[in-house]
């Protein structure tokens, strides 16, 4: 990590980049950033916004769930449900018994309240509000390197998936017809979404992660006409967002994961109004 | 996998097919065969099951019973390149996926968005040129008119060059002219490249003069033959009496 460090010393001598804590930020950052930009592209194409958001509001009940059960560290509690509640909104979602956008409302409203009446219990929930809005700036040394494993890990079985995925986004019949095993490859996916979402949460905020999953790519659909491009805008407009959000929220004394989104969202606006007709 | 212009394949078995949707019998003991070199029309009421059978063979819903594949000498196939082309496609469209986006991402496992192989593309410029749609290779499929999607559609599922082809009233929506120029080039491919093709159509008409054989359904087999026996059966006119056949 100290040579990490040194590195970014040399190469990016900035006041903002001084305290270790903000280079640890920084570092996070790099890592957070392209995988929910990467990941929201795919989300988008397969209309899963809302899916994204009710998973984040289940990030509580995986906390709880750690507390209740003793586990020692809550990441583990957080990703074990999170991939657990996104398996069964998945089958939930394919019997087509109920509209979705109900079956996903009642899953996300369920498990939010669960989260926060055993937080709650006792009076004591002041200690986790943390989990509401992130605190990048908290991140340990061990914490990235957790992120840097699973950074790599997500994106080989992403490239895996990546075609299979796209095809499926377009026509599932069609899918099938090229040999997709269509329900696995999904369930692949919103297996990638839910870790990647529970492992970036502490960070970022219960009530922002599903912004920064968004946002980008939907900025990036705006102004891209082909897959390369609408994958790198998203990447880029992902950096760009959370970088300069880190910056500004270290002069302006503001809230990281806010700032970021509020740029994020900016810059929706601004490609909307360029947007390819 | 059977070369572009002889098939491996030879005969397609459907076997028993049921699927049932809660207490709901969609399809009930659907059995039939399909030979390569034979265009077979899938025709039926609506709600008579025809595209849940089609999602059947597939295996894109769940059912009861099998499909086999067996090549000339009798042997049983794993597997066999289908290629289908949807009644409609319902994805978003402001998806930035270019038409040669999508023909790569059927044929190969490299991510589409990191790498397009030269050679494939060239692939993809061919099998795009040989449907009379070469022009739209960049375009966004989103933004594509209705004949020219159908166009890339079939574009697709015949590239890789299927050995069972399947279409989903591949006309809807098309103007006359063009359904029958449509079915034209599909009696072409069924000629040149010996392939077997199932097609639900509602036109029965252009059935009568393109189809060699025809299976009428509803939510079970009513009716399987030539054109000739089909249409003079029973069957065939308590199905289409009143409106259907003008």
């Amino acid at each position: 990590m100290n040579t990490l460090y040194s590195i970014l010393d040399s190469l990016l001598p900035f006041d903002w980049l001084g305290y270790n804590f903000m280079k640890n930020a920084f570092i996070a950052i790099l890592l957070i950033a392209p995988l929910l930009g990467i990941l929201g592209t795919m989300a988008v194409n397969n209309k899963m916004a809302f899916f994204s958001d009710a998973l984040g509001h289940s990030a509580l009940t995986g906390v709880a769930l750690g507390v209740v059960l003793g586990v020692e560290n809550e990441i583990i509690s957080m990703v074990a449900f999170g991939v657990l509640l996104a398996l069964i909104i998945a089958k939930v979602k394919k019997a087509k018994t109920a509209s979705s956008d109900t079956v996903i409302s009642v899953f996300s409203s369920a498990s939010i309240a669960l989260g926060l009446v055993i937080l709650s219990a006792g009076g004591g929930f002041q200690k986790y509000s943390q989990y509401l809005i992130g605190d990048i700036l908290s991140i340990s040394a061990s914490e990235i390197a957790m992120l840097a494993a699973a950074f790599v890990a997500v994106i080989a079985v992403w490239a895996l998936i990546f075609n299979k995925l796209l095809l499926l986004s377009i026509n599932r019949e069609l899918a099938a017809s090229r040999g997709v095993k269509t329900s696995l490859i999904e369930n692949i996916f919103v297996v990638l979404v839910a870790v990647v979402v529970m492992l970036s949460i502490k960070w970022i905020g219960v009530l922002l992660i599903n912004s920064l999953l968004i946002l980008p790519a939907a900025a990036a659909r705006n102004v891209a006409r082909n897959s390369r491009q609408y994958l790198a805008f998203s990447v880029l407009i992902s950096l760009v967002c959370g970088i300069s959000g880190l910056i500004f929220a270290y002069y302006a004394d503001t809230s990281a994961g806010a700032t970021i989104v509020l740029i994020c969202s900016a810059v929706f606006f601004i490609t909307y109004l360029f947007r390819r007709k | 996998m059977a070369e572009a212009n002889g098939c491996g394949l030879c005969k397609i078995k459907v076997n028993n097919i049921s699927v049932k949707k809660g207490s709901d019998v969609l399809l009930r003991d659907v059995s039939f065969e399909l030979h390569c070199g034979e265009l077979t029309a899938l025709i039926g009421v609506n709600g008579a099951g025809k595209t849940t059978l089609l999602r059947a063979i597939l295996g894109e819903i769940h059912h009861s019973g099998n499909v086999t594949y067996e090549s000339h000498d009798g042997k049983t196939l794993e597997r066999v390149t289908i290629g289908y082309v949807p009644q409609f496609l319902d994805f978003d469209r402001s998806t930035p996926v270019s038409v040669r986006d999508f023909l790569l991402c059927g044929r190969t496992g490299e991510p589409v968005c990191l790498r397009r192989p030269k050679a494939l593309c060239a692939e993809v410029e061919k099998a795009l040129a040989a449907v009379g749609a070469a022009e739209l290779a960049s375009r966004r499929l989103g933004e594509l008119s209705g004949g020219e999607m159908q166009r890339v559609m079939l574009a697709s599922a015949l590239y890789p060059v299927p050995e069972l082809l399947i279409l989903d009233e591949p006309v809807s929506g098309v103007d006359t002219l063009g359904s029958e120029r449509f079915y034209e080039s599909i009696s072409e491919l069924r000629k040149n490249y010996h392939m077997s093709i199932v097609m639900v159509s509602h036109d029965l008409q252009l059935v009568r003069r393109h189809a060699d054989k025809v299976l009428l359904i509803n939510r079970q087999v009513l009716c399987h033959g030539d054109v000739d026996y089909v249409y003079s059966s029973k069957e065939f006119r308590t199905a289409f009496t009143g409106g259907a056949l003008e």
